[in-house]
């Protein structure tokens, strides 16, 4: 057994989990408050990247003016997302909804590739140092800056869910729209709301990846590893989607880990988390954290 | 989905048995037998592209008729189908590479086909809309992984080489022959599939669909007839892919991926879910899709907005583009697809000048 590579693996797999956390979240954020299942939701991630990647190349502008115009840009876009297509799809049958955001998906994930092209390109160097030794692992710099963003992000959420008033509209919103409805609260502001926020943060993420690895369209696949994460967690529930995207960060370094010293299968790092995905579906379908569905007639 | 009654004033259906038949006219029944021999002239015209998009769209549709039964008519939703399609192509092609005769190997395919599909429809039967969309996304790229896996069954990364279908002594190697093994295997699935429609069966699944719980309560058996209809869905598909394996002659590895189990959804939504016909709309739609694509491209190139935009190169993220957009736009603007269109064109000529 190599343990500095299972370390060092496992150390990558939080990280790695934390951003899946992040992603996953926003996800939830969507599913929550709209009902919608948000295929699209690695294109936000590649969207944001490549904008961020665009502002600092192309107009040479510092690393935080770029980030901040890119988050502006994310909830224009997220907004007018909203408006414009998901808003006629209120009150259709799950299948549609579900078709229209896989139909944004292969939309935008084709125009990315026709504006930016298919090969990766590096960020501009944010940091001095590029790696840091904690405890004798190489860890990168951004991967710790990504760390405490997602912490720092996941605070956020805590508090704006439990605190403030348009996360308590938007709870109450998940909950029962009429009642909401009746009680004052715009649902078409929480919905919009809903998914400017889930682009913004879906953004981040996405610029943070795009940071470590270089910005390509290979960014759209975490949108499809935020599957195992929320079913895991339960679809409905914030946390569970935090713990989620840890475990399968976590899982898919660990079976790579097994796959390249012991079992030499190749590709695990890519498909366990479907075979968990699966195997969570047949004994477990809400999840860890989800609300049962109790179906009355 | 409101069907309109397109049956002249004044004839009334006096049995049940009447009510149900696949052509509710003799003029509609005699349209049909015709068009199918108009079809068989086609070859005969020589144009080899045009046969070959025809070729095409016949597997596509065989294929899709296949998921609408699963989607359309059972309401549950499947995101792999492309991979059941691949398997159909690989147990085909593998099955003749054992010696199986083709003719024997394609039905074959798609009974092994069904026998996978099945595998994949036991969570089936527990899950219900999103939570099924989700486990057929894993059971594409499980099975995806399972083509790269396998070089036994699939040839690995290099694909694998099969053999046309002879029978009788004649080699069906060329687009104007196999078309017609094409055109047999459409009318076949299609004329199956719409008298399934009719038997117990065929309401079970439409029951489920509609209300799973009443038609629980009518004695239905909700795990049978989801996988039922997962089995059946899936022998399409490994029809349609076997068929494909025999017209290309080659199968790869790369070709199932989750944007052409996309096309498949885009094909019932275009076409009208729960529609028959509608599946092959839906192909013809998506199979001409790209050639429009590229006919565009092509008549611009040299103008202004080609040297703008640079279109020759970018083809290939324009179809896919267009692909995503007009799956966006169905569902906004016609989410009954082109089966209802067709069925309003048709009214309004019936009624002309009288519509109302």
């Amino acid at each position: 057994m190599q343990w500095d590579l299972l370390l060092q693996l496992t150390l990558n797999g939080l990280i790695v989990g934390t951003l899946y956390g992040v992603v996953a979240m926003s996800f939830v954020l969507i599913y929550k408050a709209s009902q919608v299942v948000n295929f699209a939701q690695g294109e936000f991630l590649l969207i944001g990247a490549w904008a961020c990647w665009w502002l600092l190349t192309e107009f040479q502008l510092p690393f935080v003016w770029g980030f901040l115009l890119t988050l502006v840009f994310m909830t224009v876009f997220g907004v007018l997302l909203q408006v414009i297509v998901l808003r006629p799809m209120i009150g259709e049958p799950v299948i549609s909804v579900i078709m229209v955001t896989i139909g944004l998906s292969i939309f935008f994930q084709a125009l990315m590739k026709w504006m930016f092209g298919v090969f990766a390109q590096p960020f501009p160097p944010i940091f001095e140092t590029q790696a840091v030794r904690i405890a004798g692992l190489e860890v990168q710099s951004v991967y710790l800056l990504s760390l405490v963003i997602s912490l720092a992000i996941m605070a956020a959420f805590a508090w704006f869910f439990t605190a403030s008033k348009y996360g308590l509209a938007m709870r109450a919103t998940a909950f029962d729209q009429q009642v909401a409805q009746s009680l004052g609260i715009s649902v078409r502001m929480v919905f919009a709301m809903a998914w400017a926020i889930s682009a913004v943060v879906s953004a981040v993420a996405g610029v943070v990846v795009g940071v470590v690895n270089g910005v390509s369209s290979g960014l759209s696949f975490y949108g499809i590893k935020v599957f195992p994460a929320v079913i895991l967690g339960g679809l409905d529930s914030v946390l569970g989607a935090v713990l989620g995207g840890i475990i399968i960060g976590l899982l898919e370094n660990i079976a790579h880990f097994f796959d390249s010293t012991i079992l030499h299968w190749g590709n695990m790092f890519q498909i366990a988390p479907f075979y968990v995905l699966i195997v969570i579906l047949m004994i477990k379908p809400y999840g860890l954290f989800g609300t049962k569905n109790i179906e009355r007639v | 989905m409101a069907t309109l009654a397109l049956t002249p004033c004044g004839d009334f259906r006096t049995s049940y048995r009447e009510d149900t038949t696949i052509f509710p006219t003799r003029t509609s029944r005699n349209v049909a037998i015709a068009s199918v021999a108009l079809l068989c002239l086609v070859p005969l015209t020589g144009d080899r592209y045009v046969l070959s998009l025809m070729i095409q769209m016949g597997y596509l549709g065989i294929a899709a008729l296949g998921l609408n039964i699963l989607v359309g008519f059972t309401g549950q939703i499947s995101i792999g189908h492309a991979a059941f399609f691949g398997f159909g192509a690989f147990s085909s092609a593998w099955l003749v590479d054992q010696g199986v005769p083709v003719v024997a190997a394609m039905p074959l395919a798609g009974v092994m086909t069904t026998a996978v599909g099945m595998v994949f429809g036991i969570p089936a039967a527990r899950l219900k809309g999103l939570y099924l969309a989700i486990a057929t996304l894993a059971a594409q790229f499980i099975i995806e992984d399972f083509f790269a896996r396998a070089r036994w069954f699939t040839g690995g990364v290099a694909g694998r080489v099969t053999e046309p279908l002879t029978l009788f002594g004649l080699r069906f190697d060329t687009n104007e022959s196999y078309f017609y093994v094409v055109l047999f295997y459409v009318v076949v699935m299609f004329v199956a599939a719409s008298n399934l429609m009719r038997t117990r069966d065929g309401r079970a699944l439409v029951a489920v669909r509609d209300h799973y719980l009443s038609a629980e309560m009518m004695g239905i058996n909700l795990t049978y007839y989801r996988t039922l209809s997962f089995g059946i869905s899936s022998f399409y598909a490994g029809i349609g892919g076997a068929l494909y394996a025999h017209y290309l002659l080659f199968v790869s590895v790369e070709a199932f991926n989750i944007l052409f189990s996309i096309q498949f959804l885009g094909m019932i939504i275009i076409g009208g879910l729960g529609s028959v016909m509608g599946s092959m709309m839906g192909a013809v739609f998506m199979t001409m899709l790209p050639e429009v694509v590229q006919w565009f491209a092509a008549a611009l190139s040299g103008s202004a907005i080609d040297r703008a935009l640079g279109l020759g190169a970018a083809v290939s993220y324009l179809r896919e583009m267009t692909i995503g957009a007009v799956i966006i736009l169905f569902l906004i603007f016609e989410p009954d697809g082109l089966a209802h269109r067709w069925r309003l064109i048709k009214a309004y000529w019936k009624l002309y000048p009288f519509s109302h």
